[in-house]
């Protein structure tokens, strides 16, 4: 056992993956059972009171939400190409693409802002003018879903742009990729929850 | 980042005390320790919170027509009117009992306090893996407690919809005439969700990858090992209950209906949602128990932990089979029999690993060379207590005999006893135990001993009576039991258990002497006051800013006491003798 004295002061390591990055996967567990949480009982109302369900495209306007799909898909590509740049210690592909990822998540906000005001002011559901949160089981849906993967954008895109700032002060480079790694797992999993949500929210 | 790097890996904060202001150690300290008795005192005001509502309670009970309450004056009109109770305030009771019990007294000292105490120091490390994020769980249960206090002085009073807020009595204001207090109510529950899950994902990856050189899975306390697996059930779970709890506050602010039947919503899903939460919840009140009753029997036994490996298989099974249980809750709900019968079997699978660990810590203290100090007492009456509260879950998870003791006072008993005889027994036994390393004094065994006995003779006669009351079909939350012709003759039991719980309440007070009392005049306590293994005894109690001067090497496993190889004294520290081969031969 002399052996172990000198194995030297090197914690013992579960996974050879830095902490950082085992803490934001560990906390995506638990957004996988926040958002599971919702999309079940989605799934359950609306099998419940499939009549009460309009047609896609009937009350949402879905040609502007897939646009809104393909912007925050491109984020997606434009974070791992921040993360790239970082590791081959590119300071200026780390600004530019850092910069488009929170541009698009801001434009994406700023589309959802627009389909919300859409919705509430101008469109008619069931007869009386606005769909709102209260406008049955399907708006309720709608707006807590959607309204929540927002959220979740939201603080993304923050820490996105505190990222950017950080960049143009060269503080990330080939020595330092943690903290975009793990900001770009975060931003990923935000971004497959909506491709969930689009599809089953907006498509069937 | 680079900062919060060094602090994650413990490189910044190593043994250097830099000063620091008051406000920094003290209130917004990101250290795990003081963040830990943050939680303690915390807990503790909201146990005596906890437990003064159910004075009230029993107080109404056992004399429903008597009014006169003590102190009955200082209430105001809309809760005690000229000495009685009234309904309303007496539902508020009810479900705030409840909700302070679990969610702000019980589940943060169970969790909050002792692995946030106790992960860093008995793996060998500095500091959680995340201290800033530990701090914002422990600052996020103080608008949870604020808002619970406050909901009680709002109009309409506090939540009255039972801690399970079954909808649709808790998503329409106009049924209960709480609509501010229930709003309070759950949003206080998102705060705490917020703080279980940031804690939890900080120690989930303390423990994954923080562990000191050589600390195996296998050689982790199981201690360790239960807060763990609780870690990853509040991971899992809380997060559910937040969803729902959000789309109730929408239910009941904004106009959805989720939950409401009138809108096409279902109330069945809301008890889908909360018991998919409610089932894992009560494996997260009762796991750390079970880790430090594994630990404190091991210490005062001398002898190690009968059949660590099975102790730490049935952790991960209970864990499991905690998820898939959830329905038996719901037997009277309606459900369709067969999915019952499945909900009954899977339910009853977790008797094996419960019995498997009760036996094992039979099989730890016998022969032992058993060390009666408060603690071990506390940590005895654990293994008795549960073991009552898990047979008589074994009654309800047979859906039969659930239809016929379905939502009476035989619920309440054994929820009491798994809750207050199993975890709270637990938790004082832990904090006997843990005391001198958080405070470096010893508790008063002569006061912890006789608050051991009024708690555990109290405890008895205030909860077993209750089977009792619940067979002859007395409803749980029945404000007024002498109307009823079926009820009439048991109105002695419930004197009786009122006076029992009164002294069980005052035996707390003793308990709260000692604790404080003993902060300034108890014994200075050595390192290692009870000659234990693990390695938070291996450094100076209270332990430094950082705990160690020098990351400890480990080379056993955690319970080697009475080591057959090492002949000047019964135990062997996780942390010494790399010569000494463990577990030793021939043994377990």
């Amino acid at each position: 056992m002399a052996h172990a004295a000198t194995a030297g002061r090197v914690p013992e390591r579960g996974l050879d993956v830095y902490t950082q990055k085992v803490g934001m996967w560990v906390f995506l567990c638990s957004e996988v059972m926040f958002f599971a949480g919702l999309i079940g009982s989605y799934v359950v109302l609306r099998f419940g009171a499939a009549d009460t369900w309009a047609e896609p495209n009937e009350v949402l306007n879905v040609p502007v939400t897939a646009f809104n799909t393909f912007l925050l898909i491109c984020s997606s590509v434009t974070m791992v190409k921040a993360f790239a740049a970082a590791q081959e210690g590119d300071q200026r592909g780390i600004k530019v693409w850092l910069l488009s990822t929170t541009l698009l998540g801001a434009m994406f906000l700023g589309v959802q802002v627009y389909e919300y005001t859409e919705l509430v002011l101008h469109q008619s559901w069931e007869g009386s003018h606005g769909f709102t949160p209260a406008a049955g089981l399907y708006g309720a849906t709608f707006y807590t879903m959607t309204g929540f993967h927002g959220f979740h954008v939201l603080l993304g895109v923050i820490c996105l742009g505190w990222a950017t700032i950080r960049a143009w002060r060269g503080h990330w480079g080939a020595d330092n990729t943690h903290g975009i790694e793990v900001l770009g797992l975060y931003w990923h999993f935000v971004d497959l929850v909506w491709i969930i949500l689009f599809t089953i929210v907006y498509l069937i | 980042m680079a900062t919060i790097i060094a602090e994650a890996t413990g490189q910044a904060i190593l043994s250097e005390e830099h000063e620091q202001s008051f406000l920094r150690k003290y209130i917004f300290s990101t250290d795990h320790k003081v963040i830990a008795i943050q939680f303690l005192i915390y807990t503790l005001f909201f146990l005596m919170i906890g437990g003064l509502l159910a004075m009230l309670m029993r107080y109404q009970i056992a004399w429903p027509a008597r009014g006169q309450l003590p102190l009955g004056g200082i209430f105001p009109e809309s809760m005690v009117a000229s000495g009685y109770i009234l309904p309303e305030f007496y539902n508020s009771l009810v479900t705030m009992h409840g909700s302070v019990m679990v969610f702000l007294a019980i589940m943060p000292m169970l969790v909050g306090v002792w692995a946030n105490y106790l992960i860093p120091l008995q793996l060998g490390t500095h500091d959680m893996a995340f201290p800033r994020l530990n701090m914002l769980s422990f600052w996020a249960m103080v608008p949870a407690g604020i808002l619970t206090l406050a909901s009680f002085f709002v109009i309409g009073g506090a939540a009255s919809a039972g801690w399970t807020l079954y909808a649709p009595l808790s998503a329409r204001p106009d049924l209960t005439g709480v609509g501010l207090g229930q709003v309070m109510w759950l949003a206080a529950l998102v705060f705490v969700g917020l703080s279980s899950i940031l804690g939890s994902v900080n120690y989930i990856t303390t423990v994954i990858n923080m562990r000191a050189p050589g600390m195996t899975w296998m050689r982790m306390p199981l201690t360790v090992w239960s807060l763990f697996i609780t870690a990853i059930l509040g991971l899992l779970a809380m997060p559910v209950l937040s969803a729902a709890g959000i789309m109730l506050i929408f239910d009941q602010t904004i106009g959805t209906s989720f939950f409401l039947p009138e809108g096409g919503g279902q109330p069945l899903l809301w008890q889908h949602l909360f018991w998919f939460f409610g089932h894992p919840e009560v494996y997260i009140l009762i796991l750390p128990a079970m880790g430090f009753t594994s630990e404190i029997l091991s210490v005062g036994s001398r002898k190690p932990v009968f059949g660590y490996k099975a102790m730490v298989l049935a952790l991960v099974s209970i864990a499991f089979l905690g998820f898939i249980v959830w329905g038996h809750h719901m037997f009277q709900s309606g459900m369709n029999p067969m999915l019952g019968l499945t909900f009954t079997v899977s339910t009853l699978f977790i008797a094996v690993p419960s019995a498997i660990k009760t036996f094992n810590w039979m099989g730890t203290m016998w022969r032992g060379n058993i060390q009666f100090h408060t603690a071990m007492l506390f940590a005895i009456g654990f293994v008795a207590m549960f073991a009552i509260g898990g047979l008589s879950g074994v009654f309800m998870a047979s859906t039969p005999v659930d239809i016929y003791i379905h939502d009476t006072y035989f619920i309440v008993a054994h929820i009491h006893y798994v809750l207050f005889g199993g975890s709270l027994f637990a938790l004082f036994g832990a904090i006997y135990f843990w005391y001198p390393k958080m405070f470096g004094r010893m508790m008063n065994e002569k006061l912890g001993k006789i608050h051991f006995w009024l708690t555990f003779v109290f405890f008895n006669l205030v909860f077993f009576p209750m089977h009792g009351v619940g067979m002859v079909g007395m409803m749980r939350r029945i404000y007024d039991s002498t109307g009823y012709a079926h009820l009439q003759g048991i109105e002695d039991s419930n004197a009786l258990m009122t006076w029992s719980a009164f002294v069980l309440f005052a035996s707390g007070f003793l308990f709260a002497f000692n604790f404080f009392w003993s902060l300034k005049k108890g014994k200075k306590a050595e390192a290692n006051p009870w000659n234990a293994t693990t390695l938070e005894w291996q450094t100076p109690s209270p332990p430094k800013h950082g705990n160690w001067e020098e990351i400890p090497v480990v080379y056993h496993g955690p319970h080697e006491y009475s080591h057959p190889d090492v002949e000047d004294k019964d135990w062997l520290a996780q942390n010494e003798r790399p010569d000494v081969p463990s577990p030793a031969p021939g043994s377990h």
